[in-house]
């Protein structure tokens, strides 16, 4: 590839997590990063990850590809219901495949969001909160609410790129001045800190009423909390809030895994869109779990926990992967890019232990090690390229950083597809 | 970071002067500032009993030894390199509006004071910084804006 003599800047996407930052240089040599500059420590250690040899394991032993994608379409092909699951580290053109193949082999579909904001997603995509894309944000946003997120640790440079500290177009002041920054939480995060005097600390469990009073103080009436929060301080928020031009809530897991379902959020932001302009983006983690979202939706119209029967879609919460899992009527798995034995309570977690697991990782995990047969690929958007969906909605497309023997999950699930 | 009263109270409080200070509250006060180091009080740094506060002195010193010129220390341990500080930083948003300034990629390092390296904040251009020359002001746009106190002025 021949270098432009312009003083255009060679930039990379990093895909460390939602945020997509797509201002990061990268100086490297033989295909070895050396230095990265702009992305913050979670972008450096996920483009800095080491990587040995490749690796095709089945049954533990060492084989070559040819032999480990055989293995995997052979599982795939004797199941009555596989369990497709992972792809929130996937591109686009991989979910794309995934889904076909699921429909190939009748499989349960299901994603990280299924237990975590899948289903703030869905409701963006039906068009029942107000979307805006992070650039409108850093351009015209007034007040900004963390709602059970801490950016400052999980996305760290969201303030300082898009939602608080940069000058936008209709924002020329600075954050001191033109800003107001509000973090709602059950500790004082990082990203309260911040926040300063608007940091609002609720208990473990306190958001349905903590909406509830603010809905109250919003239309004049006296706010209430079984847990005494002092009135003055939400009527306070209260008026902020009323006197937004362009407000944006940032709904984190905190948020969601506290409300028995959205409903309180939506007459939340009815009543903000009345009185003044509110608009609300999920905290999405994985890089392109949102692009899995919106990818399913577009083939079958939901976001998350399908199953294929036959050319026929059915969802519902039965086809999860924790209720699969724990009702144990999937057969097999296929996991991308994801580490549920970890990440999953081991009560439900353990059946995976008796059913034949395909692992398809760039990282050695728990479940690649127990998994029958492990295909190590990689690093999507660091080895391999293709396109993610920002947190936002905003398509985002990626070349890789660095050239690679390791095939891309994208490779592998087209071999399993055509073997299958 | 301690004040002159603590270091006052380890120093010997014996007012000889052999440092060229008046008291050795001037010598704390002095040590403070930075303009004298712990070696220049010859009674703490040569007499065995005062062995054990002559080491505490000199490890309260030890982290400035990385100081820049203005005193600014970042913390690399704590550091995760979200960048506030580099988009906040008043003469980096005066220098590079567009780049910086506008939360992005900087696109005019060679003036900017603060930017992000390998996942780390890395304090350059001092001639930059607000708290440097001579009309400097006590600026503390980098040290509001960090989450985990990464940043020291000393």
């Amino acid at each position: 590839m021949y270098e432009e003599a312009d003083m255009e800047k060679n930039y990379y996407v990093c895909t460390g997590c939602g945020l997509l930052c797509d201002d990061i240089e990268v100086e490297s040599e033989k295909n070895i990063i050396n230095k990265v500059y702009t992305a913050c420590r979670v972008g450096v250690a996920h483009m800095k990850k080491a990587k040995g040899e490749t690796n095709f394991l089945v049954n533990n032993k060492p084989v070559d590809e040819a032999t480990a994608v055989r293995e995997a379409a052979s599982i795939l092909k004797n199941a009555k219901n596989p369990l497709i699951f992972g792809l929130g580290t996937s591109t686009d053109e991989t979910q794309i495949l995934a889904i076909e193949l699921a429909k190939k082999t009748n499989a349960t579909l299901d994603d990280t969001s299924s237990f975590c904001l899948g289903p703030l997603v869905e409701a963006l995509l039906q068009d029942k909160l107000k979307p805006c894309t992070l650039e409108d944000i850093r351009n015209k946003a007034d007040v900004i609410i963390f709602w059970g997120a801490d950016p400052s640790d999980s996305h760290p440079r969201h303030l300082s790129k898009h939602s608080y500290f940069p000058r936008g177009s209709e924002k020329q002041k600075g954050w001191e001045e033109e800003r107001t920054a509000i973090a709602i939480d059950i500790r004082k995060s990082h990203t309260a800190k911040i926040c300063g005097n608007y940091f609002f600390q609720i208990p473990p469990g306190g958001d349905t009423e903590f909406i509830d009073a603010l809905i109250a103080a919003l239309s004049g009436k006296l706010p209430k909390t079984s847990y005494n929060f002092p009135p003055k301080k939400i009527l306070e928020l209260a008026n902020i809030l009323k006197g937004a031009k362009f407000g944006v809530i940032f709904a984190g897991l905190g948020l969601i895994y506290s409300l028995e379902d959205l409903e309180p959020v939506f007459r939340l932001m009815k009543i903000l869109n009345e009185k003044a302009n509110f608009h609300l983006v999920p905290m999405v983690g994985h890089y392109n779990m949102r692009g899995f979202n919106e990818n399913l939706f577009a083939e079958t119209g939901y976001v998350n926990r399908v199953k294929f029967e036959d050319g026929m879609v059915k969802h519902g919460p039965e086809y999860s992967v924790v209720e699969s899992l724990k009702a144990k009527t999937v057969d097999a798995a296929l996991i991308i890019g994801s580490d549920p034995l970890s990440s999953l309570p081991r009560s439900v977690s353990k059946n995976l232990l008796e059913i034949p697991v395909i692992s398809i990782d760039p990282c050695e995990t728990l479940t690649s090690k127990h998994a029958k047969v492990y295909i190590n690929t990689a690093i999507s958007g660091v080895e391999s390229g293709g396109s993610a969906t920002r947190m936002d909605g905003t398509k985002v497309s990626f070349k890789p950083v660095v050239e690679t023997i390791h095939p891309s999950d994208e490779a592998i699930l087209k071999k399993i597809m055509e073997a299958v | 970071m301690t004040n002159a009263m603590e270091l006052y109270q380890m120093l010997p409080k014996t007012n000889c002067k052999k440092c060229g200070k008046t008291s050795c509250m001037a010598f704390a006060v002095s040590l403070m500032s930075r303009e004298l180091t712990p070696e220049d009080c010859p009674p703490l740094k040569e007499e065995s009993k005062y062995r054990e506060n002559y080491e505490k002195i000199s490890e309260l010193f030890k982290p400035s030894e990385g100081a820049t010129e203005t005193g600014l220390i970042v913390h690399e341990d704590l550091c995760f390199g979200c960048g506030n500080c580099v988009v906040a930083c008043p003469p980096n948003v005066a220098n590079d509006p567009y780049g910086v300034g506008s939360g992005k990629a900087p696109t005019n390092v060679n003036r900017l004071v603060l930017i992000v390296e390998d996942g780390i904040v890395k304090a350059q251009n001092l001639g930059e910084c607000r708290r440097f020359g001579k009309n400097k002001i006590l600026c503390y746009g980098c040290i509001v804006t960090c989450p985990v106190e990464a940043i020291e002025f000393v």
